[in-house]
Order: structure tokens, then sequence, then C-alpha cells
């Protein structure tokens, strides 16, 4: 710590460089906040996945959908749980851009087999006992202004006309980064107002194991079971099945990888070149410190220390100011939970200083090897 | 005392025998020190003169542990420089040498007060401790009411007595002076060279002091002249017997 005041005196010296410098890591850090949080936007439904849920669909594709007499047949397969389903609904609320999911679900066992969606239990009873009401996402009600009684129309696509729902419960994700800007209702509802292709049909089945690591085993007996059948399945895991819709959006985690990289060798470019000018404009001071007693290595750890401090205060404050707007991106991205994750804002710390460490060591190294007598022969 | 023809003087401080110090320059190699000689006992006020390139500042880089021999040993306070590693003699030159350039060589960021508390940083004395013993360097150099003035802000005098604040604050054996007058005029050279003065006179500081000027020369008690590698002793205005 005694060292601290020297170390700040010289990035004192050039104040508008340090400056510079610190904010070109604050909007390097910022940019990769924003980039970690709207992977995690398209990435979430991996990250919250069940270990112990499968998803099955229609081995056609997702849009075909199944009978609903598959429940009772799947409750009775070894290894299974508890079975839910739901229907994807596709209406749009007041106007195109006011895009959320919306799903027709089965209300009887929707809310047990998704624990991590905290709803009071008066108002799934509320839900429950009425059949236009539907449920919907803190952050969804956010956003509309939304609270309980309330009548919503939406304008159904797939199924024409217009849908009123009264909201009598409102949900809370348990962790960090649970969606909470869905709309849930009743498939009882949509079944009575549905035209007569779908009728007796749903979209998707969500069921849950009695073990996790017979997850796989299930999955395959599952896809087995209805095999050369109208209705075949195609069974994966819940995060298999994330991941596999994830990627329909094209490699997002590829882009993000590849503009953080670009941004971040930029990064150690700039400040190693910024860092070398700043220790070779004070060499004869290096010269001196070392004759007044300061080691090699004591020289090399000044001149890091000074360019890992500001990729620290640069990064923090990036990172902040990223972790700060996300929320706000939440609110401008209808359908999309933009959360920076903390793992990723500890994890753009530790980058910010590595790129600092990265960027001094060359220019410390140099003054580390300074010989005093040369340096001092160039005054 | 001074003595310069290689034989042993009792309680030397400084005692360099067969000094050699070859440089390399392109396909040249130039011979600076030839087989220098020198005993230095504590307290003493030490001038060495001679033309440019004669190896005064090579001297003195080599008996404050800047550079090593070709050959020969140099031995201070009995440890012998040139046997020891680089980190050592970095250790040692902490402890035991006071450095007063011709450019001063201040830290423009520090204050005179951070300049001089440069040293103590290595020490393991407490910021109170440290605070205390600056302010009495800073003191000794009459720049008590300047500790907080960057060096933008003194006089080429008053820089300069704040890097031999910086040379004493940690009390070392001896002070190596590189031209201290170098850079200053009449009245402030006079300055200077009164407060080194006082320093061997009052304080026994054992000072060693490389300079150009004759009337800075005189001050000393024993003048040195390097002539072909060698020293040869004249005696100074303030020589002892």
């Amino acid at each position: 710590m005694k060292y601290l005041g020297l170390v700040l005196a010289n990035l004192r010296r050039k104040k508008t460089r340090t400056l510079l410098t610190v904010g070109s890591f604050a909007v390097a850090l910022f940019l990769f906040g924003l980039l970690a949080a709207i992977h995690f936007a398209f990435y979430q439904g991996i990250e919250v996945a069940g270990v112990d849920r499968l998803v099955v669909i229609n081995r056609v594709s997702i849009i075909q959908p199944l009978p609903v007499s598959y429940r009772e047949r799947l409750l009775q397969m070894a290894g299974v749980q508890a079975v839910t389903s739901a229907n994807w609904f596709g209406g749009v609320y007041q106007d195109e851009r006011n895009f959320f999911p919306q799903f027709a679900v089965d209300h009887e066992t929707y809310r047990d087999m998704f624990p991590e969606f905290v709803i009071p239990d008066q108002e799934w009873a509320a839900f429950s006992s009425d059949r236009e009401g539907c449920v919907v996402g803190a952050a969804l009600a956010q956003r509309y202004g939304w609270k309980l009684g309330d009548r919503i129309p939406i304008r159904g696509t797939i199924f024409p006309g217009i849908w009123e729902f009264n909201v009598r419960a409102i949900y809370r994700g348990s962790r960090p980064g649970d969606d909470e800007g869905q709309f849930w209702f009743r498939r009882d509802y949509l079944e009575e107002r549905a035209p007569q292709w779908i009728k007796g049909l749903v979209g998707w089945y969500t069921v849950r194991v009695a073990d996790a690591d017979t997850a796989a085993a299930v999955a395959r007996a599952i896809d087995d079971r209805f095999a050369n059948s109208p209705f075949e399945t195609k069974t994966e895991p819940e995060r298999a099945f994330a991941a596999s819709f994830a990627k329909q959006m094209g490699n997002i985690q590829a882009l993000i990888l590849i503009i953080g990289g670009v941004v971040f060798f930029t990064l150690l470019l700039v400040t190693g070149n910024t860092q070398a000018l700043a220790v070779r404009e004070r060499t004869t001071e290096l010269a001196v410190l070392k004759t007044v007693g300061f080691s090699d290595h004591l020289t090399l750890l000044l001149v890091l220390a000074e360019s890992t401090l500001v990729a620290l205060v640069g990064g923090v404050a990036g990172i902040l100011a990223a972790k700060l707007v996300t929320p706000g991106l939440t609110q401008a991205l209808p359908g999309f939970t933009v959360y920076l994750p903390t793992a990723d804002l500890l994890m753009g710390v530790a980058l910010a200083l590595a790129v600092g460490v990265a960027a001094g060591i060359l220019p410390a190294v140099s003054a580390m090897r300074l010989r005093v007598v040369d340096a001092l022969r160039r005054v | 005392m001074v003595r310069v023809d290689g034989v042993d003087a009792p309680e030397t401080l400084i005692q360099v025998r067969n000094l050699d110090k070859r440089y390399q320059r392109g396909s040249e190699e130039i011979h600076v020190l030839q087989g220098l000689n020198l005993d230095v006992t504590p307290g003493e006020f030490v001038a060495f003169m001679g033309p440019s390139g004669s190896g005064k500042t090579t001297l003195l880089n080599l008996l404050g542990g800047l550079d090593v021999p070709t050959s020969g040993s140099i031995t201070v306070a009995g440890d012998e420089l040139t046997r020891m590693s680089a980190a050592k003699l970095t250790r040692w030159r902490a402890r035991h040498v006071g450095f007063i350039f011709q450019m001063y060589n201040l830290l423009p960021v520090l204050t005179a007060f951070g300049n001089v508390e440069l040293p103590l940083l290595l020490t393991k004395l407490n910021r109170a401790q440290r605070r205390r013993q600056v302010e009495t360097a800073l003191a000794l150099v009459g720049l008590a009411d300047r500790m907080d003035h960057y060096p933008r802000q003194l006089s080429g005098g008053q820089e300069q007595r704040v890097a031999i604040a910086r040379a004493i604050v940690a009390d070392p054996s001896f002070l190596l002076c590189d031209e201290p007058t170098g850079d200053l005029d009449r009245a402030s050279a006079e300055e200077i060279l009164d407060l080194l003065t006082a320093l061997a006179k009052e304080h026994g500081k054992t000072i060693l002091m490389v300079t150009h000027d004759p009337r800075a020369a005189a001050r000393a008690d024993h003048i040195l002249h390097l002539d072909k590698g060698v020293l040869v002793e004249t005696a100074g205005e303030g020589a002892r017997p």
C-alpha cells in the first residue's frame, strides 16, 4: 500500500491520457457486459433449464401438435413422475411490436412442473377458477402496467378473433434471470374457442422424470413408445431442447465471441502502446528509482500496477454501467430477458485485469531490465 | 585519511584495489580505469577531478554499485561489492549510498516530501516514522517550508537541496555526488557546497564528489585527479593533515 501514492502520482502525470485509457476499458467492458447480457437473453432457457425435465415434441417439427391423449400414456411410463402440456398461441397485444410469448397451459399441472416460477396460492386459485383467467410474468405486467383484475384483449393470429383474458396471477422468477415475460392462460379456454383442427391436440409436453440420471433412458423409451404411430415424438432434455431452439436464431454465441475478441484485442494493442509510451517517457526516473534501491522486480510491479489499476477502474465502471442499463434493455426488447449474470460480471472484471496485465507486461519487463548506468548516461 | 597508493589505511570505509574497467565501443576497447587503488576513512570529503572521459563518473558508478568492474575489488564497510548479485547490490545500495546528480533527477510527479520519502519506502519504517525522518532531512537542507512543493515550483538550488535531502534521509554510509553544482548559478552552487561541507564537517558524512569546478573541489578535504586510469592526490582548501 505504501507504493500506491507513487503509482497514483504516475497515473496523474498525464491526466488526459489516463482518463482516455480508463475510458477505453470502460467502453470495452460496457460492450462486453451488453454482449454477455444479450447472450443470456438468447440462451437463458439453457441456463435455467431443469435437469429433471424432458420436452416431448412432434418428431416432424415443433409446430406439429401431439394428441392430448399422450398425457395419460406418458404418465404410465416407468421413470415418469409428472406431465404437463402447453400450446403456442401467438397472439398480438395492441400492436405487432408488442411481442411476448403466450402459452395455453394445463392449469392443473403446469405450476407444479415449473416451481421456479413463484405464484401466490390465492392468485393461482383465482386463475384456476376463471376460465378466461391468465397469469403474467412480473416484467410483462410492469412493461404494460397490468395489475390483477385487468382485462387484456389479445388478437389471435393462429387462432382468429379477439381473445380477452382476466389477469388473475402474477408470477416471479425465483432465480436471477428467470423469464418473467411470459403469458399463460388456460388450455381449456383455447379448446373451447379454437377451430376444430386443433381440438384434442397440444403443442408439446413437458415431462418430469423421477431420477435425473435416467432422463436420457426415459427420453429414448418415450420415443420408442410412440414410434411408427401417426404422431411420432422427439424427446430431449429441457436443456438440449432450449439449446437447439436457440441455435435456430443463428450462432449468436460465435458472433458475440468474435466481437468481444476483436474489442479486447484492440484494447490490448491500444493500452499496450500507451503504457509503453508512458514508460519510455520516464526512463531516467525509473533509473533514479533503481539508483536509490528499488529492485528490478519492484520496478516491474510498479509499472504493472499502473496498467492493472487503470484496467480495474475502467473495467469495473464499464461493467457496472452495463449492469445498470440491462433492465432497460429488457423493457426495450419484448420477449427477451436481458440480464447480466454475476458470473459474467466477474469474468468481465477478470478479463479487464488480464488485458491490463498483458498490456503492461512488456513495458514492465523493459523497465525491469533497464540498466541504470545506460539510462543515466542518456540524460 | 585518503590513500591512493594501495597501502592499507586503518579503519577504512571504502577500499578499492586494482580496479580495472574496460568498455567495448564498436571494435575499440576503452581502458578507463587501470589498476586504481583508493582508501577512504569515514567522514572524509573527497573530490575527483579530471578531464571529460577520464572515468570520474565511471568510478562513481562503480563505487555506488551501479556498474561492475572488469577486475579488481571494491569493499565498503566490510562488504565486497564485486561478489554481490545484482539483487543484493540493489539492497546494499539502498542501505549504504546516497546519490546526488547534476540534474537533480527528482520525480516531477512527487512533491519535495514525496521525493525525499522514496528511499524510506524501501525500509520497514511506518508512515509516521517516515514522515518524521523526511521532515528532519528537509529541515536540515532548509526546505521545511517547501515540502509540499513540486519540483517545478522550486528553483534549481532548491531542487538540488531536495535531492540532497533524499540522499541523506536514510542515513547512508556515504554520499556520491556527480557534478552537484554543474547546473547551478554561482550563488546556488555556493549554497549547495556549504551544505555538503556542513554535512561532512558537522554530521561526519563521507562524501565523494565528481566535479569540473576547481572552486567546488577546493571545498573538499582531498582532491584526487584521475590521470591515465589511476588516481593522483592534490590537497584541497579544507585539506586535513
